[in-house]
């Protein structure tokens, strides 16, 4: 029932402090934990958010160069010197030497006819009348081109700026290298996923992405999710990975520059952070797991001795005051017991001297009235025994003070029942310690209470059996045990042993009174008896005699 | 024996009355009373030899106190001790208050008789030593003879 207590209240008291401890740390994990994941997606979409913006950018810039070396190219020079095809050559090795990523250079006049034209294709002579771009560039006065395969039959775009000169128009058209403009778009895309690619309004590819689709493709992106400057989406891919798609618009709004990567892989670091915090987080549970186990442990353990150590005082205590009381009833007991006596004594002694006298003499009954009168005393004497017995005064004792080996007592007393034992086939093995000091004691009681002790083993034992008696000095006392292999004692007989008249002998055998009259002896020269059953077998009874030093003398 | 005088002081009467009627029996000179104030009244009236005391008496003095009154008036008569109970610490206090010794309840008469015994002799030994030193002292000046006598 107590160990049942214990349990709960270890349960208890681990339950709590795990709840307690744990909790705080759990929650802040768990923030964490999702702290970083929230804060790894913000920076991973800032950044790429961060690198379509400045990409489409370098992107548009490039544009914006490419037209302006036209536009310088277109306003420099007239009609005449363009249509030279050496004159335009040279411009043409210009523009390429200070800019570059021109493929082709070509001069159309007002009526869409093709002029002059610089570069690999044989393209002169073509008409553009019919052209949208021709019109439109004869209108706003330069015009950038999707990507598309024209009359070369190769994904190329086109930038054209329109001069006026002497009421006539014409227009300076130039090719860009789809593999430079690819490259710098490219540029944008890093690590194992990312990729960067321009898409038209319409969702056509402009330039190759890295992973699907080829240029002039159609994109399953849908241009119109993409808004103003830039914009960041998460999309699932063909393999179901998470995306995130940059868009920011670029060349007036007709492209747009797209750059994706899965988050995941820049957020590597991240997770790492992550692995590392959920590490020391477990490292951190079980260590508060094993603390808080091996702390309730002991804690308990150290309540169940101290409990233990509780109530072993208190069975010593409910023990030596129920002695107390009882020694108080007996001298009681033996006042009120020993006047009757006395008196009927008195009386007996009356009577057997009037039986002296001449008259009585004569009396038919006379041996009747002695004999009886005999036999009361007897009884009176018997009485009388048990209470002096039970006052522990077995004889007449005045509290002496003389010096007493121990050990030597120990051995008269075994010498005084060898013969009992030996006859009963018990062998008494002596182990005592070689030196004990000499104490200030009366020998005689000392030897009544090994009398007691040993005849008790004798008696438990019955035949056949040990008796080890041993003798050590442990601090300021000297302890001895008797030792028998007999049955041992039960819980009942353990607490009732020391008590007046508890006998285990048959009746009239045992008064009853030697353990309680032993008890009182070690007990007034300040010492104790304890009684424990044999882990083996039997009873072991334990002295402790305080070690008082005799006066000098 | 020598004639001797013996006071019993005890509050039993049963036992009392006995004892005393035992005594009286063996031709000894004895009175019984049943208190400690008693036992004072008749010392003053007698001296006794030897006193049989009991130590727990009810009511009025006790044993102990009427010992110490006793040796107050008649430091030469011995005491005797008896008690019913097993108070080691009483007994030890008479006989520190000059208890000749103590017996223990109930007792025989025999054993009571050989204790008054020696409780005698010891007093003759005393008054026979007193006796000398009077003498002689009498021898030197004769004249103390009637003080003596006036003491007594």
């Amino acid at each position: 029932m107590k160990e049942g207590l214990y349990r709960t209240l270890k349960r208890k008291i681990i339950t709590l402090t795990l709840v307690m401890s744990l909790t705080p740390l759990l929650i802040l994990g768990a923030v964490l934990y999702y702290q970083f994941e929230s804060a790894g997606r913000e920076m991973t979409r800032e950044q790429i958010r961060y690198r379509a913006q400045a990409q489409a950018e370098a992107v548009d810039l490039f544009l914006k160069e490419r037209t302006a070396i036209l536009n310088a190219m277109a306003d420099t020079h007239d009609f005449a010197q363009m249509i030279d095809e050496k004159n335009l050559a040279r411009i043409f090795e210009v523009m390429n030497s200070r800019a570059g990523a021109f493929v082709d250079l070509g001069i159309i006049d007002s009526r869409g006819a093709h002029r002059a034209y610089i570069g690999p294709y044989d393209l002169r002579g073509r008409n553009y009348l019919d052209q949208s771009w021709f019109n439109e560039v004869m209108i706003k006065g330069h015009y950038k081109s999707d990507v598309y395969m024209g009359f070369r039959q190769q994904p190329h775009f086109i930038i054209a700026v329109r001069r006026h000169e002497n009421q006539q128009a014409w227009i300076l058209r130039a090719t860009i290298d789809p593999n430079r403009f690819e490259e710098i778009v490219r540029s944008a895309q890093i690590g194992r996923t990312g990729d960067a690619y321009l898409v038209n309004r319409e969702g056509f590819l402009q330039t190759r992405p890295r992973f699907e689709g080829d240029v002039l493709g159609q994109t399953a992106i849908d241009t119109r999710q993409f808004g103003g400057r830039v914009t960041v989406i998460e999309l699932e891919d063909a393999a179901g990975t998470e995306r995130f798609y940059a868009g920011s618009w670029l060349n007036d709004n007709k492209w747009l520059l797209i750059i994706n990567q899965q988050p995941l892989e820049l957020m590597s670091r991240l997770f790492a952070l992550r692995q590392m915090e959920i590490f020391i987080i477990t490292l951190g549970v079980l260590g508060i797991v094993a603390t808080t186990i091996f702390t309730t442990r002991l804690t308990i353990n150290r309540l169940r001795k101290s409990d233990r150590e509780m109530i072993e005082l208190n069975a010593q205590l409910v023990q030596s005051d129920k002695l107390a009381a009882l020694g108080k009833m007996a001298a009681g007991v033996a006042h009120e017991i020993n006047n009757p006596l006395a008196v009927i004594l008195q009386k007996t002694g009356w009577m057997e001297d009037l039986l002296e006298e001449e008259g009585l003499k004569q009396s038919a009954n006379i041996a009747e009235f002695r004999q009886s009168i005999a036999k009361i005393e007897q009884h009176v004497e018997r009485a009388r025994k048990v209470v002096h017995n039970m006052l522990g005064y077995a004889r007449k004792m005045e509290p002496r003070l003389e010096d007493v080996d121990v050990n030597s007592t120990i051995d008269q007393t075994i010498t005084i029942l060898e013969n009992h034992a030996r006859i009963n086939n018990i062998d008494i093995q002596v182990d005592l310690a070689e030196t004990v000091p000499i104490i200030a004691g009366d020998q005689a009681q000392l030897q009544q209470v090994f009398l007691n002790l040993f005849t008790n083993a004798i008696d438990a034992i019955g035949s056949n059996g040990t008796i080890e008696v041993a003798s050590w000095r442990s601090d300021d006392h000297i302890v001895v045990t008797i030792k028998d292999d007999g049955p041992g004692l039960s819980e009942d007989m353990m607490r009732k042993i020391f008590d007046p008249f508890f006998t285990t002998k048959d009746p009239g055998k045992g008064t009853g009174l030697g353990l309680w009259v032993s008890h009182n002896i070690i007990a007034k020269m300040g010492g104790g008896i304890h009684v424990k059953n044999n882990p083996d077998k039997g009873a072991v009874f334990t002295v402790e005699i305080p070690i008082v030093i005799p006066e000098k003398k | 024996m020598d004639y001797f005088s013996i006071l019993v002081v005890d509050d039993e009467v049963d036992f009392l009355e006995t004892l005393v009627k035992r005594l009286q029996k063996r031709n000894i000179d004895t009175v019984g009373v049943t208190s400690g104030e008693e036992a004072l009244a008749a010392l003053e009236k007698r001296r006794f030899d030897v006193i049989i005391l009991d130590i727990k008496m009810p009511g009025g003095m006790d044993g102990i106190e009427t010992l110490r009154e006793i040796k107050r008036h008649q430091p030469l008569a011995e005491v005797i001790l008896l008690t019913g109970h097993g108070s080691m610490e009483t007994s030890i206090e008479g006989m520190k208050l000059g208890a000749f010794d103590y017996l223990l309840k109930p007792i025989k008469l025999e054993d009571l008789m050989a204790k008054l015994g020696e409780a005698f002799e010891k007093k003759n030994f005393h008054d026979q030593k007193i006796r000398k030193a009077q003498i002689k002292e009498l021898m030197r000046f004769p004249g103390r003879v009637f003080q003596q006598e006036k003491e007594k």
